[in-house]
């Protein structure tokens, strides 16, 4: 990767600081490079587990998987996976706004990545708010098919797992709005910027939630919910649906807790990115920061089809 | 400090270096410096050691006898459970890499820190993290798994399962940055000159060890977060009822913990490749066989996870295929102890206490490989599994093994940490005071072992209890041994001589610096030389210690630097 040399002149305030105990910019960015990749690794091998206990009981018990995935609605798996392919789409263009020194055009596309990251949650939380009212849980909690659950109750538990995943964005969305509307004078433009991403991540994850809920119920009908359809409940001492949503909600949950963090991440990266203070000469942390997104974005890329799209 | 360049004595030591450069507990304790952030792991994981070996006292004394002596049966669970987890994680893990590793890698590539100084304090205030939930499972009490914590025991337990997960969760991570670290220091910031070859041995131990935690401690996370979610949710990955297997429990458990041994013993023989070739005063036999037989430890021992399981798992064909690939990976361990005897042959030998020490570890770590064959073959190891032999045989290689390098390392390095000398008579009192006792506590577990007395019992059968109280005296007089060593040490931080550069006569670049080192490890860059080649090193006896005898032609010629060793 070839360092850019810059004039007098584009250097703003305070970046393309080289720490002290590097000789050169260059080996700092080569450091940082290496660093990253060795994290990303690390992470692989942390996801490998997942895929290890997929595979396993996948290959000893196909028939299980294949059932039980019928559940899932691929057309939501889908969406998903579009608007994390787009999100990486802005990151590595946020990177070679960086190299280029294009400031504003940077800031916009990690704002754009963040507000893709809100959608996917968003989408995710109808899914995981759906299984919770069918009773379509991990192996300990799975209670589908079963006598107990009664339509209405069904639909007034999906509300509440809806309000509950919601409600962090929302509070995230309330407090932001409420900062911008009472103290909007007091704010520097970076922390007013920085607050209203805030508002604007809560706001379209709610857009996500709406997608996901007109999505799920043009789709709904290809799906079968059928009580008392026995091939779907779980036995007691045997393999049943039950492990296989064990292991899709630890492989997707996990997943998240990723793309939480990443957001984060981006979070404090765009309030640099405010104060211009990546540029041709110090584009690092953008250039890392991508490389863990689209690991992201290459975990769900191997997890929707092996949950989403086998048999 | 000033120094002549004719002959590198010091003329004038100003006395400033990275213990009083700054005062102050904050200056401490958010403080970028390796050399600080490895002194604070020292103390650390040395209380840890404390802690663990009074743990395994306690449970020495109860096995004096058959019956109950203090202890019942389940807290004597306790007892074992918490000892093996403080010093398999809270001690052995960190100890080379952490405690000697931060300290001495970035001074021995002539760097001023670590690539990542942040992400390496981190790491440490991880490792306290760790440590806090550990002993809040201590505290809490009823933590009688086994370090282990195999299913489905663990998953229905009401102990304190949870804490002690998390902390090795969050312990982890420690581990992971600083192998990251390392990784990428030795990669990025090597001078000019120092290739891969012309590297000090330690550094490709380091380099090893820091490939393994990289790949394999992420699998023990996702295992202990599968261990918590089971818990707490059920999700039936490791329970028959739901569906799940306990076995695949200790198959992920072991893909981490096999690789995690070899993270103990390779930064281990790092050091004693080091100290080999200072006190045999000669360079190091077949040095690029023992940097590949590092690599190739590495690797293969991610291959071997499953002789652990031989009587837990089902395929005949999966134990022979382990077994095999167990006795492979013993080959390079044995071509590093052929290489550290042959640069003992025909060289100057001094019998400084870091030699004693490494003598040791070639001995007791010998034994300890060798009895590994023995559980490593199917046949005896249906019989010796879950044994005493198998705890003679860990604690050979962790203790003689692990523990005697890195006291070898802390007396090697501790004039360089701190500046001070420590009392070379009684370091060696205390050395073989520990070698002895050593000895005496585990020898007779390799008799008791092969007798069929079995591992984890608070209570057995009176034939065994001879052997028994062999070991538990032992196990009394190794403890005097390792307190007298720690008050050598002790002692010399208040009284000892002051420390002259290199008291050793070592070539690596860490003995060019200041003992104690400067703030930024070096006053000037140092000069690369061949890290085994001691022709130029003389002592002095004004400085007390080796300098560098450059020529007196006038012109800046060094030696030139040409590849440590023959094959």
């Amino acid at each position: 990767m070839v360092m850019a040399s810059t004039t007098e002149e584009q250097d703003h305030h305070g970046h393309g600081h080289v720490a002290h105990h590097f000789d050169s910019a260059q080996q700092q960015f080569d450091a940082g490079k290496l660093g990253m990749w060795l994290f990303l690794i690390t992470e692989i091998l942390f996801f490998s587990g997942l895929f290890v206990a997929y595979a396993v009981y996948r290959v000893n018990h196909p028939e299980v998987f294949i059932d039980a995935r019928q559940h899932l609605n691929t057309s939501l798996g889908a969406l998903n996976t579009v608007v994390l392919l787009f999100s990486s789409l802005t990151m590595a263009w946020a990177v070679r706004a960086a190299q280029l020194g294009q400031h504003k055009l940077l800031s916009n596309l990690i704002i754009l990545t963040l507000l893709c990251a809100s959608v996917f949650l968003g989408i995710k939380s109808i899914e995981y708010s759906h299984k919770w009212g069918e009773g379509l849980l991990w192996a300990g909690a799975y209670t589908y098919g079963s006598e107990e659950l009664v339509e209405q109750d069904k639909s007034a538990a999906k509300l509440a797992a809806t309000a509950v995943l919601g409600a962090p964005a929302a509070l995230i969305a309330v407090v932001s709005g409420a900062i911008l509307v009472f103290w909007r004078k007091r704010l520097s433009s970076v922390v007013r910027t920085l607050v209203a991403v805030a508002l604007g991540m809560g706001a379209i994850y709610f857009v996500g939630v709406g997608i996901g809920i007109i999505v799920e119920v043009l789709t709904h009908s290809s799906v079968s919910h059928e009580p008392g359809d026995h091939s779907i409940s779980q036995v007691a001492g045997e393999p049943g649906p039950g492990v296989f949503f064990s292991i899709y909600f630890t492989m997707t949950g996990v997943h998240a807790l990723h793309i939480l963090i990443g957001m984060g991440v981006m979070l404090w990266m765009l309030e640099k990115s405010l104060r211009f203070e990546y540029g041709p000469d110090y584009f690092g942390p953008v250039d890392f920061v991508g490389l863990y997104w689209h690991l992201v974005d290459l975990v769900w890329i191997y997890l929707f089809p092996l949950l989403y799209l086998i048999g | 400090m000033i120094v002549d360049i004719n002959s590198e004595k010091i003329l004038r030591d100003d006395g400033v270096n990275y213990l009083n450069c700054d005062r102050g507990w904050k200056s401490w304790a958010f403080t970028l410096d390796h050399k600080r952030i490895g002194i604070m792991y020292l103390a650390g994981i040395l209380l840890c050691f404390l802690l663990g070996g009074i743990m395994a006292l306690l449970i020495r004394a109860e096995l004096f006898t058959p019956g109950k002596l203090y202890l019942t049966e389940d807290k004597y669970n306790e007892f074992f459970t918490l000892h093996g987890a403080i010093m398999t994680f809270l001690f052995l893990i960190p100890s080379i890499p952490a405690a000697i590793g931060n300290f001495v890698l970035p001074i021995m590539v002539g760097a001023k820190d670590v690539a990542f100084p942040r992400m390496n304090l981190a790491s440490f205030y991880l490792w306290v993290a760790g440590a806090i939930f550990f002993l809040l499972a201590l505290g809490l009490g009823g933590l009688d798994t086994g370090w282990t914590f195999y299913t489905p025991y663990s998953t229905t337990t009401n102990s304190t399962v949870i804490a002690a997960t998390m902390g090795v969760f969050i312990l982890g991570f420690s581990s992971i940055f600083t192998g990251l670290n390392f990784i990428v220091t030795i990669n990025k910031m090597r001078p000019a000159g120092m290739t891969w070859f012309r590297m000090p041995l330690l550094l490709w131990s380091l380099y090893a060890t820091s490939i393994i935690q990289v790949l394999a401690t992420p699998v023990l996370g996702i295992t202990m977060i599968l261990l918590t979610a089971e818990k707490m949710l059920g999700v039936g990955i490791f329970d028959p009822e739901l569906g799940g297997d306990p076995v695949l429990y200790q198959h992920f458990f072991w893909f981490y913990s096999h690789p995690a041994v070899y993270i103990m013993i390779l930064p281990a023989m790092g050091v004693i490749s080091e100290l080999m070739s200072v006190f045999s005063r000669k360079p190091i036999f077949g040095y690029r066989f023992i940097a590949y037989s590092s690599i190739a430890i590495a690797l293969l021992g991610f291959l071997v996870w499953g002789h652990h399981m031989f009587l837990s798992a089902d395929s005949p064909l999966a134990a022979v295929i382990f077994s095999a690939l167990t006795f492979s990976v013993s080959i390079p361990s044995g071509i590093k102890v052929f290489n550290w005897l042959a640069t003992m042959y025909k060289g100057s030998i001094r019998l400084d206490t870091p030699m004693c020490y490494a003598l040791s570890f070639i001995l007791l770590f010998g034994i300890g490989g060798l009895t590994g064959l023995f559980l490593g073959a199917l046949a005896t190891d249906v019989h010796l599994h879950d044994t005493y032999f198998v705890v003679a045989h860990f604690h050979y290689v962790m203790m003689g093994g692990t523990l005697i390098a890195f006291l070898a390392a802390l007396h090697y390095w501790w004039p360089k940490m701190f500046g001070k000398m420590y009392s070379e008579k009684w370091a060696k009192v205390a050395c073989l005071l520990i070698f002895i006792g050593f000895n005496w506590t585990f020898f007779p577990q390799f008799l008791l072992g092969s007798q069929g007395m079995p591992r984890r019992y608070a209570r057995y059968e009176a034939e065994f209890e001879g052997l028994h109280r062999v070991s538990t005296t032992g196990a009394m007089v190794l403890g005097v041994g390792l307190g007298l060593s720690a008050c050598v040490l002790g002692h010399s931080l208040w009284r000892g001589k002051r420390a002259p550069r290199n008291p050793w006569g070592a070539a690596t670049l860490e003995w060019q610096t200041g003992s104690p080192p400067p703030h930024h490890n070096f006053i000037g860059k140092p000069v690369l030389t061949d890290p085994y080649d001691y022709d130029d090193l003389v002592f002095d006896e004004e400085e007390g210690g080796f300098v560098r005898r450059r020529r007196r032609s006038g012109s800046e010629q060094e030696k030139p630097i040409k590849e440590p060793s023959i094959v």
